[in-house]
């Protein structure tokens, strides 16, 4: 453990950054470590990672790790992340963001980046909630759920991402939790390799805005219930279907080869430059 | 390059039908004006979508000086494909201006002053391919510039289009140039005549 | 677009004002272009498409709207790229939070707004110049910005690298406003030898990373910046950052990174206020103007001059930060200042603060999605 946390010291910043801005139990921290775990087990340099993130809770990861970071606006990480990785494809380009972040103010964003298989990484931090703001309801918040702008409950669907992803043509789709830390770095890692587009959903607890006003007494019931109502997606007898009993399906659930744009890109720049010479 | 003449802005108006290929006419005119023979040359075009179909224009100003204002406002030339763009167009021409319509579409012409050829017809028949009809207004234009040397403007017609159309087009371009010659007589004396005709004009064609 | 081969590598070009935007794009360096098509600035993007994947490195890439057109373009930026993109009123709304973001992490690009008429989807195919004000403040929050204009084909092309030039030299988005006229005329224009042209490029860090301070001030205000990916390891946010580019809430730091953002253009005016006078000498009557209403007023102060009237022109090529130093000087040796533009008088709101009750100030406004005329002009000159 001392060897752990001593890894993860060396992949932060230390100057001025901390505390940081996480509440106590929430899942934000396990996801960072997990990260940083699976570029340092890639061999990733540093200076080849940029981490780009929106807006939320999630955005301010990018300031504690000491990669190339940029902070960028609400929705639009993977815009910019588009613009790095065009700009220089041999970066590992990784976009952190939250569900209202990705999903609800960025979606036309995230499925524009699937379909045209950007070779970047989508970390979704899904939380259920906008934590920032004071916790109000998200396009993945549950039905019925309570959240600061739904006293009564939410009337609204929740997104799956997983399924948004995969029909939009994203070439990796995982789903983790920040309870299965060690899936969790597999997960990561694979999607940081992956060629095109990858998307690793995260559910990550927020005890503070969301469990307080649903029902959970604390981060612990909070953890316990992902535990529960989870199930691995390899252990369903038909893994394209939702399980009966609701629990949530966490794993692999695309994992197919393509190129991602940036390669199909100078792949054709190649080509032209090469008949007009 | 011959010097150029000096010119104090020429305007002229290409108009008509959408699918006419009036504004790629603009353009080859002008890019031959303004690089075959270094006059300056502001070409502009009507854009919308009126554009497809309905009636198309694009307008050209030559001047062997800088030209300040891009636009048109007092015609020296008017070339009309269609009656809707010579009914619209034509009370903007100069009294000393010349009209030019296509009569295989413009069959009753505002005024009796003006010249025509049946250039739908003649690109349909003659050349087989009703697209020329541009080109082949180019070459008839061409001989009533007295600026235009008919050699460059083909040469300019030739280097500005892809190689799958250059032929038809200079085909077109040729016939057109050559009917203008043998049917409106020499440049020089079309305009002397307009010139002319707008001194003892009693019409106020004043916009 | 024709092209003529003439001796130290110029190029004659008969071309549109949006082909000759895209023409000093490539001259000024720029190898990255994300945009999205809308009417009438379209042509730079089609022009870009067609070029960029030539040049070795050039990237090109439609993106789903505009903003993620800003983005792609700063992130870019932020790469090292010299980026760009170009948009239209609707478009330029869009975009108006990223102009903010790109001010306030320093992000070098060019965003073209080729100017139609609005509000809302408006006129698409008609010209305006209404989006002049909207240039200078869309974005929130206090900022400088640098905005420039255009008013024809060769300009189009020479304000294009001098906006590339203004971004990278003052490490800021630069804004060039065009409008449907001076966008969609054709004229023949001189492609400069790139030998001809200077091409300013931003300054990079040479202390070692760990010195590296990235948002410090400089004695031009400017600080240098380091590419992502070249070993320095920054943290940009849009946040308001010290100079580590951390984000502060300490007054003393953040008053001092606003003060910077203003400084590093205010005390260049002298550099980026560009204006140029046609027969100012001895001009009683001043028109300002801008755009391809310049065009017209130009010949409109050649006919007045004709008819013996003492009219002059000044033709703003800066926008913003506001030529006060020009405009200030005519409104002092003029009876009439005439300021004529496709809007509701956004510009010569600027000329009456800085004319002061001095002159009179006569406005011509036209919002009906036509080009102000010569004659219009020349009635209000005499």
């Amino acid at each position: 453990m001392a060897d752990v946390t001593q890894l993860i010291h060396d992949y932060l910043r230390h100057n001025k950054k901390f505390p940081h801005v996480f509440c106590a139990g929430c899942g934000h921290g396990i996801v960072l470590g997990s990260l940083i775990r699976s570029v340092h087990a890639l061999g990733l340099p540093k200076d080849d990672v940029v981490l780009v993130a929106g807006i939320g809770c999630s955005g301010r990861m990018a300031v504690y790790v000491d990669f190339n970071t940029v902070h960028t606006t609400h929705g639009r990480a993977l815009t910019f992340a588009t613009g790095i990785k065009m700009a220089n494809p041999k970066l590992k380009v990784i976009c952190v963001m939250g569900d209202g972040d990705a999903m609800s103010i960025g979606g036309n964003h995230l499925i524009h980046a699937a379909r045209r298989n950007i070779g970047v990484t989508a970390l979704i931090l899904n939380n259920q909630i906008y934590g920032m703001t004071g916790g109000q309801c998200s396009s993945a918040t549950p039905q019925g759920d309570i959240s600061m702008t739904t006293p009564f409950g939410s009337l609204e669907k929740a997104f799956d991402i997983v399924e948004m992803c995969k029909a939009a043509g994203a070439s990796y789709v995982a789903r983790g939790t920040s309870f299965h830390a060690i899936q969790l770095d597999r997960l990561i890692s694979s999607a940081i390799m992956h060629p095109g587009f990858s998307v690793v959903e995260v559910f990550s607890p927020c005890p503070t805005q969301y469990g307080r006003k649903n029902k959970f007494r604390n981060a612990v019931d909070m953890y316990k219930w992902l535990k529960a109502n989870t199930v691995k997606v390899e252990t369903l007898k038909e893994p394209d279907q939702k399980p009966a009993d609701g629990r949530i399906p966490i794993g692999v659930f695309r994992d197919v080869e393509e190129p991602g744009l940036e390669e199909r890109y100078f792949e054709l720049q190649r080509k032209l430059m090469g008949q007009n010479r | 390059m011959k010097a150029p003449q000096p010119i104090d802005r020429f305007e002229i108006r290409l108009s008509g039908l959408g699918g006419q290929g009036l504004i790629t006419l603009g353009r080859l005119l002008g890019s031959a004006l303004a690089l075959g023979h270094g006059y300056y040359v502001t070409q502009t075009q009507s854009y919308g979508p009126e554009a497809r179909g309905g009636s198309s224009r694009a307008d050209v100003v030559v001047s062997s000086r800088p030209i300040s204002y891009p636009k048109t406002e007092n015609l020296d030339l008017l070339v009309a494909l269609s009656p809707e763009a010579c009914n619209s167009y034509y009370r903007l021409l100069k009294r000393t201006g010349i009209l030019l319509v296509d009569t295989t579409l413009v069959k009753h012409a505002p005024t009796n002053v003006y010249l025509g050829l049946p250039f739908t017809q003649m690109a349909k028949e003659q050349i087989g391919n009703p697209m020329t009809i541009n080109t082949m207004v180019m070459g008839a234009v061409t001989h009533l510039l007295p600026f235009a040397d008919p050699k460059v403007m083909r040469k300019s017609l030739e280097a500005n289009l892809p190689a799958k159309i250059r032929e038809v087009n200079a085909k077109a371009f040729a016939l057109g140039l050559k009917q203008a010659q043998r049917n409106f007589g020499d440049a020089g004396g079309i305009w002397a005549a307009a010139e002319e005709n707008g001194a003892h004009s009693e019409d106020d064609i004043i916009v | 677009m024709a092209v003529q081969r003439k001796k130290r590598k110029r190029r004659e070009l008969f071309a549109l004002g949006n082909e000759a935007v895209a023409e000093g794009a490539l001259l000024a360096g720029c190898s990255f272009y994300a945009g999205y098509p809308i009417t009438p600035s379209t042509e730079i993007m089609e022009v870009m498409a067609n070029r960029l994947p030539l040049i070795e490195d050039g990237v090109f890439i439609q993106m789903e709207d505009e903003i993620a057109s800003m983005g792609a373009a700063i992130g870019a930026s932020l790469a090292g790229r010299k980026a760009m993109t170009a948009t239209s009123g609707p478009g330029f709304a869009l975009m108006q939070e990223h102009i903010g973001y790109a001010c306030m992490v320093e992000a070098p690009l060019v965003v073209v707004n080729v100017m139609r008429g609005g509000p809302s989807t408006g006129l698409p195919t008609s010209p305006a110049q209404a989006d002049v004000q909207m240039a200078r403040w869309g974005t929130h929050g206090d900022h400088p910005i640098i905005v420039l204009s255009a008013s024809n084909v060769q300009e189009c092309l020479e304000m294009t690298v001098t906006a590339f030039n203004f971004a990278e030299k003052y490490r800021t988005p630069v804004i060039l406003l065009l409008d449907e006229v001076t966008a969609h005329t054709r004229e023949k224009i001189t492609v400069p030898d790139p030998d001809e042209v200077e091409i300013l490029s931003r300054v990079e860090p040479t202390v070692p990373p760990e010195w590296f301070k990235p948002y410090a001030d400089t004695a031009r205000g400017v600080p240098a910046m380091a590419p992502i990916g070249s070993g320095y390891r920054t943290h940009v946010t849009g946040l308001t950052h010290d100079v580590m580019g951390y984000p502060t809430q300490r007054p003393d730091e953040v008053k001092d990174a606003m003060l910077r953002l203003f400084r590093k253009i205010d005390q260049y005016y002298g550099d980026i206020q560009m204006a140029d006078e046609y027969m100012m000498d001895d001009a009683e009557v001043a028109v300002v103007a801008y755009g391809s209403v310049a065009r017209s007023a130009h010949l409109a102060v050649e006919q007045a001059r004709e008819r013996g009237a003492k009219a002059g022109l000044l033709t703003l090529k800066t926008l913003f930060p506001f030529p006060r130093p020009a405009v200030e000087k005519l409104t002092h040796r003029c009876h009439t200042v005439v300021v004529p533009e496709m809007n509701m008088g956004q510009m010569s709101r600027e000329v009456k603060r800085v004319n002061n009750g001095r002159t009179k100030v006569r406005t011509i406004n036209r919002v009906d999605g036509q080009i102000i005329t010569p004659s219009e002009i020349l009635k209000a000159i005499l």
